[in-house]
């Protein structure tokens, strides 16, 4: 018989919240998303002197997917088979735009490698990967807008292939000013079932 | 347990717009690379192979549609019909499309393209692609960097095994820009002549454009006469850093020995290595050790960036096809711009294009954000 999954837990960035299994973890009313980002991450802990540097894409996929690791209190001694599915609608946009701006000027040109190398969206994978030392499957994705079967049928294949033993999942874009993530994990232990209706549920829950 | 394969394809390639054409070209020794100097799309002169503007909207025209398409997407569209075409699918609700690129239609960006800006969006791109063939799904779009192209077709095979969709077509394609050319003028990272990949004189990257389509199914019934089935794969992340390769080869190392797991095969059964190869100091050297780690040295192996410069999210899927044909024409491809060997540990790099038995053949891509992928392909016939 094929073995269950489910989501161990989820983590929510929007509208200068952050909450962890629907739970509020910190809030603030700061609009803006650079300083509130710094201030979470301060208050939170992070302790990443890498996470200053990031672009805002990452820093918002890295303090998501931080919270939930951290939170799943992972024996530091083992090596953990986490893989990584992400998805988004505006890709790097963001940090393209940013990057386009230093080089559309002829007399004023200054291309940045350190813009530059942000300009793909799974570079974000790349950074939670350094952190927790993950040497997992990655991918990311790009949806005109959140796409939960997508999601899953990655995630479920990943697990029954036994190419990972748990894997982290989401939604993470960062557009102009807006900015949301959804990331969640997913193994065999866990009380919400892995299933397209509940990634769903937990993802409208926090639209409201 | 369900089977996957690769079956019809085209390549759309500054060395011509189908796969016989430019394979051809392979064995002639003949590379699309050569100096660029076209100002009415880059800002400067470079080493770099093109599609010209004027070659893709003539063999464009031959489609008939009155529709304005961008540069990429011609070239995408242009390459899926004679796939699809070849594979005579119908498309239904059971035929799932992927697209595959790292940046996309990047230049609507610049102040000059008249196209809205709006056309960056990725998922735009999949919906003018979905849409120009009515395809019944919504396409999946894939970006995760210089490993995209060949990411794609692990992807698909998780769909197919999944019984999600029956057959599945991917198109890989990626444009040379403004934005892309400088960024990797940026890094230092692009070589004033043609690239050498692994050579002790290699200085660096040509950037390429190209287009290239394939059919993913599980039907034996809809097989080219070229097929190959997928027997593994694996995508590990170097957890190292996120511009700079591995310089143990971790991540490499264990995609190449995840996709040997799921195939069942020992590294002395691959009778082909068809690598990254960018021709950068670190890249070439990180493959070299991950190679050496798995006691790959003997293998015959290959960078074909040489012919078609770094055609980044197509390059996997490109290099897969050439693969393909390789295996059918019981052909080893010369490494182009290959003499003298400049890594740290033996390879076994093709010199000469050589007529070799080929049955199975090993497909490897590493990019930036750490991530590494490799598959594992044998003949069907």
């Amino acid at each position: 018989m094929d073995k269950t999954y489910h989501i161990s837990s989820y983590c929510q960035i929007k509208n200068s919240r952050i909450s962890l299994d629907g739970k509020l973890l910190f809030s603030s009313s700061i609009q803006e998303f650079q300083p509130f980002i710094k201030s979470a991450a301060q208050h939170l802990n992070t302790k990443y002197p890498k996470f200053y540097k990031m672009d805002n894409l990452s820093k918002l996929a890295f303090l998501a997917a931080d919270i939930l690791l951290k939170n799943a209190e992972l024996d530091s001694n083992t090596e953990h088979n986490i893989a990584i599915v992400l998805s988004n609608k505006a890709s790097s946009l963001d940090t393209d735009r940013t990057y386009q701006a230093s080089i559309s000027d002829t007399e004023n040109f200054f291309p940045s490698p350190s813009v530059f190398v942000y300009t793909l969206p799974n570079i974000c994978i790349g950074e939670i990967s350094i952190k927790h030392q993950l040497h997992s499957e990655n991918c990311f994705f790009i949806f005109d807008s959140f796409n939960a079967d997508h999601l899953w049928i990655n995630a479920q294949s990943l697990l029954k292939q036994q190419k990972a033993e748990k894997v982290l999942c989401g939604w993470v874009d960062f557009d102009d000013k807006n900015y949301e993530a959804f990331l969640y994990l997913v193994e065999e232990n866990g009380i919400i079932a892995h299933n397209p209706n509940e990634i769903k549920r937990l993802f409208k829950t926090w639209q409201t | 347990m369900t089977k996957c394969y690769l079956s019809y394809h085209n390549i759309t390639s500054s060395l011509g717009f189908d796969t016989i054409t430019v394979f051809n070209h392979l064995k002639n020794k003949k590379s699309g690379i050569q100096l660029v100097e076209d100002s009415t799309r880059f800002y400067k002169p470079f080493y770099g192979a093109v599609i010209p503007t004027e070659t893709l909207d003539s063999a464009f025209k031959t489609l008939k549609t009155l529709t304005e398409f961008t540069h990429l997407e011609k070239m995408l569209i242009l390459s899926l019909s004679k796939t699809i075409k070849a594979s005579g699918i119908e498309i239904n609700n059971r035929v799932g499309l992927i697209i595959s690129t790292t940046k996309g239609n990047i230049d609507v960006l610049e102040d000059q393209n008249h196209f809205p800006k709006e056309r960056a969006y990725l998922g735009q791109l999949g919906q003018i692609i979905k849409d120009y063939f009515n395809f019944k799904n919504d396409a999946l779009v894939i970006s995760n960097a210089c490993v995209s192209g060949i990411l794609s077709v692990a992807i698909a095979k998780r769909y197919l095994k999944e019984g999600i969709y029956d057959h599945i077509f991917i198109v890989a394609g990626d444009l040379i820009s403004d934005f892309v050319l400088s960024g990797f003028n940026s890094f230092h990272a692009m070589s004033d002549a043609h690239c050498r990949p692994y050579d002790q004189d290699r200085t660096g990257i040509n950037l390429g454009e190209a287009a290239v389509s394939v059919l993913v199914t599980s039907d034996k019934n809809h097989l080219s006469d070229d097929a190959v089935e997928i027997l593994g794969e694996g995508s590990c992340n170097d957890a190292n850093h996120i511009s700079g390769p591995s310089r143990t080869g971790e991540g490499l190392f264990r995609s190449i020995t995840t996709a040997l797991k799921e195939a069942h095969i020992t590294p002395n059964e691959i009778d082909y290595l068809s690598s990254h190869g960018t021709a950068t100091l670190f890249n070439d050297e990180m493959e070299a050790i991950a190679i050496d780690r798995l006691g790959l040295n003997h293998t015959p192996l290959n960078s074909l960036k040489g012919y078609f410069g770094h055609t980044l999210g197509a390059s996997g899927l490109l290099e897969t096809i050439i693969g393909m044909q390789s295996l059918h024409q019981n052909t080893l491809i010369a490494s182009a711009g290959f003499k003298t060997l400049g890594v740290s540990k033996p390879l076994h790099i093709i010199t000469e294009t050589t007529p070799k038995k080929l049955q199975t053949f090993l497909k490897t891509a590493s990019g930036f954000g750490g991530c590494n992928t490799a598959v594992l392909f044998r003949k069907v016939s």
